[in-house]
Protein backbone atom coordinates (compact mmCIF):
# COMPACT_ATOMS: atom_id res chain seq x y z
CA UNK A 1 0.00 0.00 0.00
CA UNK A 2 2.37 2.27 0.78
CA UNK A 3 4.18 1.86 -2.69
CA UNK A 4 1.25 2.44 -4.33
CA UNK A 5 1.01 5.79 -2.26
CA UNK A 6 4.51 6.62 -3.44
CA UNK A 7 4.03 5.84 -6.73
CA UNK A 8 1.26 8.27 -6.62
CA UNK A 9 3.24 11.42 -6.15
CA UNK A 10 6.25 10.31 -8.18
CA UNK A 11 3.70 10.09 -11.13
CA UNK A 12 0.69 12.22 -10.65
CA UNK A 13 -0.23 15.08 -12.99
CA UNK A 14 1.08 17.89 -10.36
CA UNK A 15 -0.41 21.38 -10.14
CA UNK A 16 1.54 22.92 -13.12
CA UNK A 17 1.57 20.63 -15.42
CA UNK A 18 -2.13 20.29 -15.21
CA UNK A 19 -2.24 24.22 -15.83
CA UNK A 20 0.25 24.32 -18.85
CA UNK A 21 -2.34 21.45 -19.92
CA UNK A 22 -5.21 23.88 -19.60
CA UNK A 23 -3.04 26.29 -21.30
CA UNK A 24 -2.44 24.58 -24.86
CA UNK A 25 -6.19 23.56 -24.88
CA UNK A 26 -7.41 26.84 -24.90
CA UNK A 27 -4.97 27.63 -27.19
CA UNK A 28 -6.44 25.39 -29.51
CA UNK A 29 -9.88 26.17 -28.90
CA UNK A 30 -10.29 29.58 -28.34
CA UNK A 31 -9.43 30.31 -32.25
CA UNK A 32 -12.59 27.77 -33.30
CA UNK A 33 -15.01 29.46 -30.61
CA UNK A 34 -13.71 33.09 -32.13
CA UNK A 35 -15.06 31.75 -35.48
CA UNK A 36 -17.85 30.41 -34.22
CA UNK A 37 -18.54 33.94 -31.61
CA UNK A 38 -18.35 36.30 -34.95
CA UNK A 39 -21.00 33.80 -37.24
CA UNK A 40 -23.45 35.22 -34.94
CA UNK A 41 -22.36 38.80 -34.97
CA UNK A 42 -24.45 41.42 -36.68
CA UNK A 43 -21.50 43.57 -36.59
CA UNK A 44 -19.74 43.75 -40.09
CA UNK A 45 -16.71 44.55 -38.79
CA UNK A 46 -14.83 42.21 -37.09
CA UNK A 47 -13.43 44.05 -34.07
CA UNK A 48 -14.41 42.14 -30.85
CA UNK A 49 -17.07 44.71 -30.57
CA UNK A 50 -20.87 42.86 -30.31
CA UNK A 51 -22.95 44.41 -32.50
CA UNK A 52 -26.56 41.79 -31.60
CA UNK A 53 -26.95 38.52 -32.31
CA UNK A 54 -28.19 37.24 -36.17
CA UNK A 55 -28.53 34.69 -38.95
CA UNK A 56 -28.21 36.99 -40.79
CA UNK A 57 -24.53 35.63 -42.54
CA UNK A 58 -26.39 31.67 -42.62
CA UNK A 59 -29.41 32.76 -44.64
CA UNK A 60 -26.40 34.90 -47.23
CA UNK A 61 -25.23 31.63 -47.77
CA UNK A 62 -28.36 29.91 -48.89
CA UNK A 63 -28.23 32.84 -51.22
CA UNK A 64 -24.49 32.41 -52.48
CA UNK A 65 -24.34 31.08 -55.76
CA UNK A 66 -20.82 30.35 -55.87
CA UNK A 67 -20.58 29.37 -52.57
CA UNK A 68 -23.34 26.93 -53.15
CA UNK A 69 -21.88 25.44 -56.58
CA UNK A 70 -18.21 25.09 -54.92
CA UNK A 71 -19.78 23.07 -51.56
CA UNK A 72 -21.18 20.74 -54.77
CA UNK A 73 -17.68 20.40 -56.27
CA UNK A 74 -16.57 19.36 -52.91
CA UNK A 75 -18.98 17.35 -52.05
CA UNK A 76 -18.36 15.12 -55.90
CA UNK A 77 -14.52 14.98 -55.41
CA UNK A 78 -14.53 14.41 -51.79
CA UNK A 79 -17.39 11.01 -52.65
CA UNK A 80 -15.17 10.10 -55.73
CA UNK A 81 -11.76 10.38 -54.37
CA UNK A 82 -12.92 8.94 -51.44
CA UNK A 83 -14.50 5.94 -52.88
CA UNK A 84 -11.36 4.87 -55.21
CA UNK A 85 -9.19 5.51 -52.69
CA UNK A 86 -11.05 3.33 -50.32
CA UNK A 87 -10.20 0.54 -52.72
CA UNK A 88 -6.84 1.64 -53.96
CA UNK A 89 -5.81 1.94 -50.16
CA UNK A 90 -7.64 -0.96 -48.79
CA UNK A 91 -5.77 -3.08 -50.61
CA UNK A 92 -2.27 -1.27 -50.43
CA UNK A 93 -2.86 -1.74 -46.83
CA UNK A 94 -3.22 -5.19 -47.16
CA UNK A 95 -0.13 -5.84 -49.49
CA UNK A 96 1.56 -3.61 -46.72
CA UNK A 97 0.47 -6.07 -44.05
CA UNK A 98 0.95 -9.60 -46.06
CA UNK A 99 4.17 -9.33 -48.69
CA UNK A 100 7.98 -7.85 -47.78
CA UNK A 101 7.35 -5.38 -50.51
CA UNK A 102 9.89 -2.52 -51.82
CA UNK A 103 8.35 -0.33 -53.93
CA UNK A 104 5.04 -0.12 -52.40
CA UNK A 105 5.96 0.79 -48.54
CA UNK A 106 8.02 4.18 -50.39
CA UNK A 107 5.12 4.91 -52.79
CA UNK A 108 2.86 5.03 -49.51
CA UNK A 109 4.79 6.67 -47.21
CA UNK A 110 6.77 9.07 -49.52
CA UNK A 111 3.74 11.83 -50.22
CA UNK A 112 2.89 11.97 -46.08
CA UNK A 113 6.84 12.42 -45.43
CA UNK A 114 7.66 15.68 -48.22
CA UNK A 115 6.04 19.17 -47.99
CA UNK A 116 2.35 19.40 -50.06
CA UNK A 117 3.06 21.84 -52.15
CA UNK A 118 5.65 19.47 -53.54
CA UNK A 119 2.99 16.77 -54.70
CA UNK A 120 0.98 20.24 -56.19
CA UNK A 121 3.89 21.31 -58.20
CA UNK A 122 4.96 17.48 -59.57
CA UNK A 123 1.31 17.10 -60.14
CA UNK A 124 0.60 20.23 -62.28
CA UNK A 125 4.15 19.11 -64.36
CA UNK A 126 2.50 15.76 -64.91
CA UNK A 127 -0.66 16.90 -66.15
CA UNK A 128 0.66 19.30 -68.63
CA UNK A 129 2.88 16.73 -69.79
CA UNK A 130 0.07 14.73 -70.10
CA UNK A 131 -1.55 17.07 -71.45
CA UNK A 132 -4.87 16.96 -68.96
CA UNK A 133 -6.80 20.01 -68.69
CA UNK A 134 -7.19 20.83 -65.47
CA UNK A 135 -10.29 20.50 -63.61
CA UNK A 136 -12.28 18.31 -61.58
CA UNK A 137 -10.91 15.16 -63.15
CA UNK A 138 -7.45 16.53 -62.28
CA UNK A 139 -8.45 17.26 -59.15
CA UNK A 140 -9.94 13.74 -57.84
CA UNK A 141 -6.95 11.89 -59.77
CA UNK A 142 -4.45 14.05 -57.57
CA UNK A 143 -6.85 14.08 -54.27
CA UNK A 144 -6.86 10.30 -54.84
CA UNK A 145 -3.12 9.59 -54.83
CA UNK A 146 -2.85 11.33 -51.27
CA UNK A 147 -5.64 9.91 -49.72
CA UNK A 148 -4.22 6.39 -50.67
CA UNK A 149 -1.88 6.60 -48.24
CA UNK A 150 -3.90 7.83 -45.13
CA UNK A 151 -6.48 4.77 -45.96
CA UNK A 152 -3.23 2.69 -46.17
CA UNK A 153 -2.21 2.90 -42.84
CA UNK A 154 -5.66 3.22 -40.94
CA UNK A 155 -6.55 -0.39 -43.17
CA UNK A 156 -2.84 -2.02 -42.24
CA UNK A 157 -3.27 -0.83 -38.27
CA UNK A 158 -6.45 -2.62 -38.02
CA UNK A 159 -5.16 -5.99 -39.86
CA UNK A 160 -2.18 -6.20 -37.22
CA UNK A 161 -4.64 -6.41 -34.60
CA UNK A 162 -6.31 -8.71 -36.70
CA UNK A 163 -5.59 -12.72 -35.65
CA UNK A 164 -4.49 -13.86 -38.98
CA UNK A 165 -5.21 -17.47 -38.01
CA UNK A 166 -8.34 -16.92 -38.45
CA UNK A 167 -8.28 -16.49 -42.40
CA UNK A 168 -5.58 -19.59 -42.43
CA UNK A 169 -8.54 -21.59 -40.63
CA UNK A 170 -10.64 -20.37 -43.87
CA UNK A 171 -8.27 -21.42 -46.37
CA UNK A 172 -7.73 -24.72 -44.53
CA UNK A 173 -11.44 -25.42 -44.30
CA UNK A 174 -11.40 -25.24 -48.24
CA UNK A 175 -12.03 -21.37 -48.94
CA UNK A 176 -10.61 -20.04 -52.00
CA UNK A 177 -8.28 -17.41 -51.44
CA UNK A 178 -11.24 -14.62 -52.68
CA UNK A 179 -13.84 -16.36 -50.33
CA UNK A 180 -11.46 -16.43 -47.32
CA UNK A 181 -11.39 -12.31 -48.29
CA UNK A 182 -15.03 -11.99 -48.78
CA UNK A 183 -16.01 -13.95 -46.24
CA UNK A 184 -13.44 -13.35 -43.36
CA UNK A 185 -10.73 -11.19 -43.72
CA UNK A 186 -12.97 -8.33 -45.02
CA UNK A 187 -15.91 -8.18 -41.98
CA UNK A 188 -13.01 -7.64 -39.75
CA UNK A 189 -11.40 -4.96 -41.32
CA UNK A 190 -14.46 -2.97 -42.56
CA UNK A 191 -14.17 -0.60 -39.43
CA UNK A 192 -11.06 0.59 -40.78
CA UNK A 193 -11.82 0.69 -44.49
CA UNK A 194 -14.87 3.03 -43.10
CA UNK A 195 -12.81 4.90 -40.66
CA UNK A 196 -10.27 5.02 -43.82
CA UNK A 197 -12.99 6.02 -46.59
CA UNK A 198 -14.54 8.90 -43.84
CA UNK A 199 -11.11 10.17 -43.63
CA UNK A 200 -9.89 10.42 -47.17
CA UNK A 201 -13.38 12.23 -47.88
CA UNK A 202 -12.54 15.03 -45.06
CA UNK A 203 -8.67 14.88 -46.34
CA UNK A 204 -10.18 15.98 -50.02
CA UNK A 205 -12.81 18.23 -48.37
CA UNK A 206 -10.57 19.89 -46.02
CA UNK A 207 -7.45 19.84 -48.98
CA UNK A 208 -5.82 23.24 -49.84
CA UNK A 209 -2.88 23.60 -51.18
CA UNK A 210 -3.17 20.19 -53.63
CA UNK A 211 -6.74 21.47 -55.29
CA UNK A 212 -4.76 25.27 -55.12
CA UNK A 213 -2.77 24.37 -57.86
CA UNK A 214 -4.82 21.42 -60.01
CA UNK A 215 -7.83 23.42 -59.98
CA UNK A 216 -8.64 24.62 -63.48
CA UNK A 217 -10.61 28.05 -64.01
CA UNK A 218 -13.85 26.46 -64.05
CA UNK A 219 -13.68 23.93 -60.66
CA UNK A 220 -13.73 26.14 -57.38
CA UNK A 221 -13.60 24.00 -54.47
CA UNK A 222 -15.20 24.81 -50.93
CA UNK A 223 -11.52 25.38 -49.91
CA UNK A 224 -10.54 28.03 -52.83
CA UNK A 225 -13.95 29.69 -52.52
CA UNK A 226 -13.03 30.06 -48.63
CA UNK A 227 -9.43 31.39 -49.54
CA UNK A 228 -10.94 33.90 -51.94
CA UNK A 229 -12.99 35.28 -49.36
CA UNK A 230 -10.22 35.35 -46.86
CA UNK A 231 -7.70 36.78 -49.02
CA UNK A 232 -9.31 39.84 -50.39
CA UNK A 233 -12.24 41.41 -48.68
CA UNK A 234 -13.26 39.06 -45.68
CA UNK A 235 -17.02 38.97 -45.31
CA UNK A 236 -18.43 37.60 -42.11
CA UNK A 237 -20.46 35.01 -44.43
CA UNK A 238 -17.08 33.33 -44.16
CA UNK A 239 -17.47 32.70 -40.56
CA UNK A 240 -20.98 31.09 -40.80
CA UNK A 241 -19.48 28.85 -43.51
CA UNK A 242 -16.25 27.73 -41.34
CA UNK A 243 -18.86 27.23 -37.92
CA UNK A 244 -21.43 24.50 -40.71
CA UNK A 245 -17.98 23.00 -41.79
CA UNK A 246 -17.07 22.77 -38.31
CA UNK A 247 -20.48 20.94 -37.25
CA UNK A 248 -20.20 18.45 -41.00
CA UNK A 249 -16.25 17.73 -39.61
CA UNK A 250 -17.65 16.96 -35.97
CA UNK A 251 -20.56 14.90 -37.27
CA UNK A 252 -18.04 12.81 -39.55
CA UNK A 253 -16.17 12.22 -36.20
CA UNK A 254 -18.89 11.16 -34.52
CA UNK A 255 -19.97 8.57 -37.03
CA UNK A 256 -16.39 7.41 -37.43
CA UNK A 257 -16.02 7.11 -33.45
CA UNK A 258 -19.36 4.72 -33.39
CA UNK A 259 -18.22 2.67 -35.90
CA UNK A 260 -14.26 2.46 -34.87
CA UNK A 261 -13.41 3.99 -31.88
CA UNK A 262 -9.34 2.02 -32.84
CA UNK A 263 -9.14 3.11 -36.28
CA UNK A 264 -9.88 6.96 -35.87
CA UNK A 265 -7.00 7.07 -33.12
CA UNK A 266 -4.53 5.10 -36.28
CA UNK A 267 -4.04 8.76 -37.33
CA UNK B 1 5.29 -26.81 -50.63
CA UNK B 2 5.75 -23.06 -50.79
CA UNK B 3 9.92 -24.35 -51.73
CA UNK B 4 8.52 -25.87 -55.22
CA UNK B 5 8.70 -23.49 -57.66
CA UNK B 6 5.17 -23.35 -58.99
CA UNK B 7 3.78 -22.93 -56.08
CA UNK B 8 6.15 -19.98 -55.29
CA UNK B 9 5.17 -18.85 -58.80
CA UNK B 10 1.23 -19.37 -57.61
CA UNK B 11 1.81 -17.39 -54.89
CA UNK B 12 3.41 -14.61 -56.54
CA UNK B 13 0.60 -14.74 -59.29
CA UNK B 14 -2.26 -14.58 -56.32
CA UNK B 15 -0.31 -11.00 -54.79
CA UNK B 16 -0.69 -9.49 -58.14
CA UNK B 17 -4.31 -8.27 -57.83
CA UNK B 18 -3.99 -6.90 -54.33
CA UNK B 19 -0.16 -4.82 -55.13
CA UNK B 20 -0.93 -3.65 -58.78
CA UNK B 21 -3.68 -1.39 -58.51
CA UNK B 22 -2.30 0.82 -56.02
CA UNK B 23 1.32 0.34 -56.97
CA UNK B 24 0.18 1.59 -60.55
CA UNK B 25 -1.42 4.14 -59.17
CA UNK B 26 1.14 6.18 -57.43
CA UNK B 27 3.33 4.95 -59.87
CA UNK B 28 1.39 7.10 -61.95
CA UNK B 29 0.68 9.50 -60.31
CA UNK B 30 3.33 10.50 -57.07
CA UNK B 31 6.44 8.48 -58.28
CA UNK B 32 6.47 9.67 -62.38
CA UNK B 33 5.49 13.30 -61.23
CA UNK B 34 8.00 13.59 -58.90
CA UNK B 35 10.50 12.57 -61.56
CA UNK B 36 8.86 15.04 -64.32
CA UNK B 37 9.58 17.70 -61.56
CA UNK B 38 13.45 16.73 -61.47
CA UNK B 39 13.46 16.78 -65.10
CA UNK B 40 11.77 20.07 -65.37
CA UNK B 41 14.70 21.25 -62.79
CA UNK B 42 17.02 21.07 -65.62
CA UNK B 43 14.88 22.40 -69.11
CA UNK B 44 14.42 25.99 -70.10
CA UNK B 45 11.16 27.45 -69.41
CA UNK B 46 8.57 28.07 -73.08
CA UNK B 47 8.24 31.10 -74.57
CA UNK B 48 4.84 31.13 -73.04
CA UNK B 49 5.14 30.32 -69.70
CA UNK B 50 5.46 25.84 -69.39
CA UNK B 51 8.59 24.04 -70.48
CA UNK B 52 10.70 24.30 -73.78
CA UNK B 53 10.69 21.13 -75.06
CA UNK B 54 13.77 19.01 -74.02
CA UNK B 55 15.04 17.45 -77.82
CA UNK B 56 15.52 20.43 -80.03
CA UNK B 57 16.27 20.04 -84.03
CA UNK B 58 19.14 21.80 -84.29
CA UNK B 59 20.99 22.14 -87.94
CA UNK B 60 19.58 18.55 -89.02
CA UNK B 61 20.63 16.76 -85.60
CA UNK B 62 18.60 16.40 -82.65
CA UNK B 63 20.20 17.65 -78.83
CA UNK B 64 18.78 17.51 -75.71
CA UNK B 65 18.59 21.11 -75.29
CA UNK B 66 19.36 20.88 -70.73
CA UNK B 67 20.74 23.48 -68.26
CA UNK B 68 21.97 23.84 -64.78
CA UNK B 69 21.06 27.79 -65.33
CA UNK B 70 18.22 27.14 -62.85
CA UNK B 71 20.49 25.45 -59.68
CA UNK B 72 22.94 28.56 -60.49
CA UNK B 73 20.35 30.94 -59.97
CA UNK B 74 18.95 29.35 -57.37
CA UNK B 75 22.25 29.61 -55.22
CA UNK B 76 23.47 32.61 -56.42
CA UNK B 77 20.87 35.17 -56.26
CA UNK B 78 21.34 35.51 -52.74
CA UNK B 79 17.72 36.61 -52.36
CA UNK B 80 16.42 32.80 -52.77
CA UNK B 81 19.11 31.51 -50.38
CA UNK B 82 18.12 34.04 -47.78
CA UNK B 83 14.73 33.29 -48.00
CA UNK B 84 15.60 29.40 -47.85
CA UNK B 85 17.59 30.57 -44.77
CA UNK B 86 14.52 32.39 -43.29
CA UNK B 87 11.90 29.29 -43.75
CA UNK B 88 14.88 27.21 -42.06
CA UNK B 89 14.52 29.52 -39.13
CA UNK B 90 10.83 29.62 -39.14
CA UNK B 91 10.60 26.08 -39.37
CA UNK B 92 12.60 25.38 -36.57
CA UNK B 93 11.29 27.58 -34.24
CA UNK B 94 7.86 26.39 -34.89
CA UNK B 95 9.32 23.14 -33.98
CA UNK B 96 10.77 24.00 -31.10
CA UNK B 97 7.57 26.25 -29.81
CA UNK B 98 5.74 22.98 -30.29
CA UNK B 99 7.91 20.61 -28.18
CA UNK B 100 7.33 23.24 -25.71
CA UNK B 101 3.76 23.25 -25.74
CA UNK B 102 3.14 19.59 -26.71
CA UNK B 103 5.26 18.27 -23.73
CA UNK B 104 3.20 18.97 -21.04
CA UNK B 105 0.17 18.12 -22.87
CA UNK B 106 1.00 14.96 -23.74
CA UNK B 107 2.46 14.01 -20.01
CA UNK B 108 -0.64 15.25 -18.72
CA UNK B 109 -2.76 12.89 -20.96
CA UNK B 110 -0.22 9.96 -20.39
CA UNK B 111 0.05 10.04 -16.64
CA UNK B 112 -3.98 10.66 -16.51
CA UNK B 113 -6.33 8.14 -15.65
CA UNK B 114 -7.19 5.36 -17.98
CA UNK B 115 -10.27 6.20 -18.66
CA UNK B 116 -9.89 9.86 -19.91
CA UNK B 117 -6.91 9.46 -21.87
CA UNK B 118 -9.13 8.87 -25.18
CA UNK B 119 -11.58 11.96 -24.57
CA UNK B 120 -8.45 13.70 -23.61
CA UNK B 121 -6.78 12.40 -26.96
CA UNK B 122 -9.69 13.52 -28.97
CA UNK B 123 -9.67 16.49 -27.61
CA UNK B 124 -6.55 17.09 -29.00
CA UNK B 125 -7.33 16.17 -32.42
CA UNK B 126 -10.76 17.44 -32.87
CA UNK B 127 -9.44 21.40 -33.80
CA UNK B 128 -6.99 19.49 -36.28
CA UNK B 129 -10.02 18.17 -38.21
CA UNK B 130 -11.55 21.41 -38.76
CA UNK B 131 -10.76 23.07 -42.17
CA UNK B 132 -7.27 24.10 -42.36
CA UNK B 133 -8.11 27.76 -43.98
CA UNK B 134 -10.34 28.23 -40.91
CA UNK B 135 -7.67 27.48 -38.56
CA UNK B 136 -5.51 30.04 -40.31
CA UNK B 137 -8.60 32.54 -40.50
CA UNK B 138 -9.33 32.06 -36.76
CA UNK B 139 -5.81 33.95 -36.16
CA UNK B 140 -6.28 36.42 -38.95
CA UNK B 141 -9.07 37.61 -36.56
CA UNK B 142 -7.56 37.21 -33.53
CA UNK B 143 -4.57 39.49 -34.63
CA UNK B 144 -5.83 41.82 -36.82
CA UNK B 145 -5.48 45.33 -36.38
CA UNK B 146 -8.97 45.89 -34.84
CA UNK B 147 -9.15 42.86 -32.39
CA UNK B 148 -8.68 43.31 -29.29
CA UNK B 149 -5.28 41.61 -28.74
CA UNK B 150 -3.46 43.82 -31.13
CA UNK B 151 -5.35 46.98 -29.42
CA UNK B 152 -4.27 45.82 -26.30
CA UNK B 153 -0.11 45.62 -27.36
CA UNK B 154 -0.32 48.69 -28.93
CA UNK B 155 -1.62 51.13 -26.05
CA UNK B 156 0.88 49.07 -23.72
CA UNK B 157 3.44 49.96 -26.51
CA UNK B 158 2.07 53.44 -26.50
CA UNK B 159 2.24 53.70 -22.81
CA UNK B 160 6.04 53.35 -22.92
CA UNK B 161 6.79 56.10 -26.06
CA UNK B 162 6.97 52.85 -28.45
CA UNK B 163 5.58 52.96 -32.03
CA UNK B 164 2.82 51.00 -32.94
CA UNK B 165 3.08 46.96 -34.52
CA UNK B 166 1.09 44.83 -36.77
CA UNK B 167 0.76 41.57 -35.09
CA UNK B 168 -1.17 40.34 -38.39
CA UNK B 169 0.87 40.09 -41.53
CA UNK B 170 4.19 39.86 -39.48
CA UNK B 171 6.88 36.97 -38.77
CA UNK B 172 4.89 36.63 -35.30
CA UNK B 173 2.21 35.36 -36.97
CA UNK B 174 4.01 33.52 -39.13
CA UNK B 175 4.80 31.28 -36.77
CA UNK B 176 1.60 31.12 -34.30
CA UNK B 177 -0.13 29.96 -37.39
CA UNK B 178 2.67 27.51 -37.97
CA UNK B 179 2.64 26.14 -34.28
CA UNK B 180 -1.81 26.29 -34.30
CA UNK B 181 -1.65 24.02 -37.60
CA UNK B 182 1.55 21.37 -36.68
CA UNK B 183 1.00 21.21 -33.15
CA UNK B 184 -0.78 17.80 -33.15
CA UNK B 185 1.90 16.05 -35.05
CA UNK B 186 4.08 16.93 -31.94
CA UNK B 187 1.48 16.02 -29.45
CA UNK B 188 0.31 12.31 -30.65
CA UNK B 189 4.00 10.62 -30.94
CA UNK B 190 4.85 12.57 -27.85
CA UNK B 191 2.12 10.95 -26.08
CA UNK B 192 2.54 7.68 -27.99
CA UNK B 193 6.09 7.48 -26.22
CA UNK B 194 4.85 8.69 -22.52
CA UNK B 195 2.38 6.64 -22.64
CA UNK B 196 4.23 3.27 -22.51
CA UNK B 197 6.85 4.63 -19.71
CA UNK B 198 7.07 2.25 -16.49
CA UNK B 199 5.87 4.74 -13.45
CA UNK B 200 8.00 2.60 -11.21
CA UNK B 201 11.46 4.21 -12.81
CA UNK B 202 10.31 7.36 -11.68
CA UNK B 203 9.41 5.68 -8.32
CA UNK B 204 12.94 4.85 -8.17
CA UNK B 205 14.67 7.73 -8.87
CA UNK B 206 12.19 9.13 -6.23
CA UNK B 207 13.70 7.03 -3.93
CA UNK B 208 16.79 7.65 -4.54
CA UNK B 209 16.74 11.41 -3.40
CA UNK B 210 15.72 12.90 -7.30
CA UNK B 211 13.62 15.76 -7.18
CA UNK B 212 10.85 16.56 -9.46
CA UNK B 213 12.89 18.12 -12.19
CA UNK B 214 15.91 15.57 -12.09
CA UNK B 215 12.95 13.13 -12.48
CA UNK B 216 12.09 14.46 -15.31
CA UNK B 217 15.59 15.69 -17.14
CA UNK B 218 17.05 12.30 -16.28
CA UNK B 219 14.36 9.76 -16.51
CA UNK B 220 11.36 10.95 -18.65
CA UNK B 221 13.13 13.29 -21.33
CA UNK B 222 16.08 11.09 -22.12
CA UNK B 223 13.34 8.13 -22.34
CA UNK B 224 11.05 10.03 -24.63
CA UNK B 225 13.74 10.88 -27.30
CA UNK B 226 12.54 8.69 -29.68
CA UNK B 227 8.55 10.70 -29.36
CA UNK B 228 10.21 13.84 -29.37
CA UNK B 229 12.31 13.02 -33.11
CA UNK B 230 9.31 11.31 -34.22
CA UNK B 231 7.24 14.65 -33.92
CA UNK B 232 9.97 16.96 -34.70
CA UNK B 233 10.66 15.65 -38.51
CA UNK B 234 6.67 15.46 -38.65
CA UNK B 235 6.10 19.19 -37.71
CA UNK B 236 9.45 20.57 -39.41
CA UNK B 237 9.07 18.91 -42.53
CA UNK B 238 5.49 20.57 -43.61
CA UNK B 239 6.45 23.57 -41.41
CA UNK B 240 9.58 24.08 -44.14
CA UNK B 241 7.14 23.64 -47.09
CA UNK B 242 4.63 25.66 -45.83
CA UNK B 243 2.59 28.28 -48.23
CA UNK B 244 -0.91 28.79 -47.10
CA UNK B 245 0.04 30.47 -43.41
CA UNK B 246 2.79 32.87 -44.58
CA UNK B 247 0.22 33.41 -47.94
CA UNK B 248 -2.40 34.97 -45.79
CA UNK B 249 -0.57 35.51 -41.77
CA UNK B 250 2.69 36.79 -43.65
CA UNK B 251 3.51 39.94 -44.68
CA UNK B 252 5.73 41.10 -47.37
CA UNK B 253 8.83 40.41 -44.98
CA UNK B 254 7.44 36.92 -43.67
CA UNK B 255 7.03 35.13 -47.47
CA UNK B 256 8.79 31.41 -47.52
CA UNK B 257 9.94 29.45 -50.10
CA UNK B 258 6.44 28.05 -51.00
CA UNK B 259 5.44 31.43 -51.57
CA UNK B 260 8.37 31.56 -54.07
CA UNK B 261 7.74 28.36 -55.37
CA UNK B 262 4.13 29.18 -56.09
CA UNK B 263 5.05 32.86 -57.93
CA UNK B 264 7.31 30.47 -60.15
CA UNK B 265 4.26 28.37 -60.87
CA UNK B 266 1.73 30.93 -61.19
CA UNK B 267 2.78 34.67 -61.71
CA UNK B 268 6.00 34.72 -62.73
CA UNK B 269 5.65 31.40 -64.99
CA UNK B 270 9.28 30.19 -64.39
CA UNK B 271 8.37 26.73 -63.79
CA UNK B 272 11.90 24.99 -64.32
CA UNK B 273 13.12 27.78 -61.78
CA UNK B 274 9.94 27.03 -59.26
CA UNK B 275 10.86 22.90 -59.92
CA UNK B 276 14.36 23.72 -59.00
CA UNK B 277 13.27 25.41 -55.88
CA UNK B 278 10.97 22.68 -55.51
CA UNK B 279 13.94 19.71 -55.74
CA UNK B 280 15.92 21.80 -53.26
CA UNK B 281 12.97 21.74 -50.52
CA UNK B 282 12.78 18.31 -51.02
CA UNK B 283 16.46 17.66 -50.65
CA UNK B 284 16.20 19.41 -47.40
CA UNK B 285 12.69 17.97 -46.43
CA UNK B 286 14.55 14.34 -47.23
CA UNK B 287 17.66 14.95 -44.85
CA UNK B 288 15.22 16.04 -42.31
CA UNK B 289 13.67 12.93 -42.68
CA UNK B 290 16.82 10.75 -42.67
CA UNK B 291 18.08 12.54 -39.85
CA UNK B 292 15.02 11.97 -37.59
CA UNK B 293 15.30 8.12 -38.91
CA UNK B 294 18.78 8.08 -38.00
CA UNK B 295 18.37 9.90 -34.51
CA UNK B 296 15.99 7.57 -33.51
CA UNK B 297 17.78 4.63 -34.56
CA UNK B 298 21.03 5.53 -32.74
CA UNK B 299 18.52 5.63 -29.65
CA UNK B 300 17.50 2.17 -30.43
CA UNK B 301 21.20 1.00 -30.71
CA UNK B 302 22.06 2.94 -27.58
CA UNK B 303 19.26 1.32 -25.36
CA UNK B 304 19.99 -2.10 -26.29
Amino acid sequence: MAGATRSNSATRVSRPLLGLSLAVYLFLYIPLIVVIVYSFNASRVQSGEWGGFTLDWYNKLLHNETLLNATLNSLIIGVAAAAIATVLGTLAGLALHRYKLRLLPVLVLAPVAIPEILQAVSLVLFFNAINLTLGMVSIILSHVAFCISFVAIVVRSRLQGMDESLTEAARDLGATPWQAFRMVTLPLIMPGIIAGALMAFTLSIDDFVITFFTSGPDAATLPLQIYSMIKVVVTPEVNAVSTLLMLLTLILIIIANKIAPSALQAK
Amino acid sequence: MANQPAAGLRARMARWPVTAPPTLYLVLFFLVPTLIMVLASIQYPGEFGGLSPILIEDQGHTRLDITLENYQRAVSETIYLQLFLKSLWYAIVTTVLCLVLAYPLSMMIARSNKKYRDLLLLLVILPFWSNFLIRIYAWMIILGPQAALAKGVNAALGAVGMEPVSLLFSPFAVIVGLVYVHLPFMILPLYANLEKHDPTLLDAAQDLGANAWQRFWKVTFPLSLPGVYAGAALVFIPALGAFAVPDLLGGTDAIMIGNVIKEQFREARDWPFGAALSFVLMAVALLAALAAAWAGKRYQQQAD
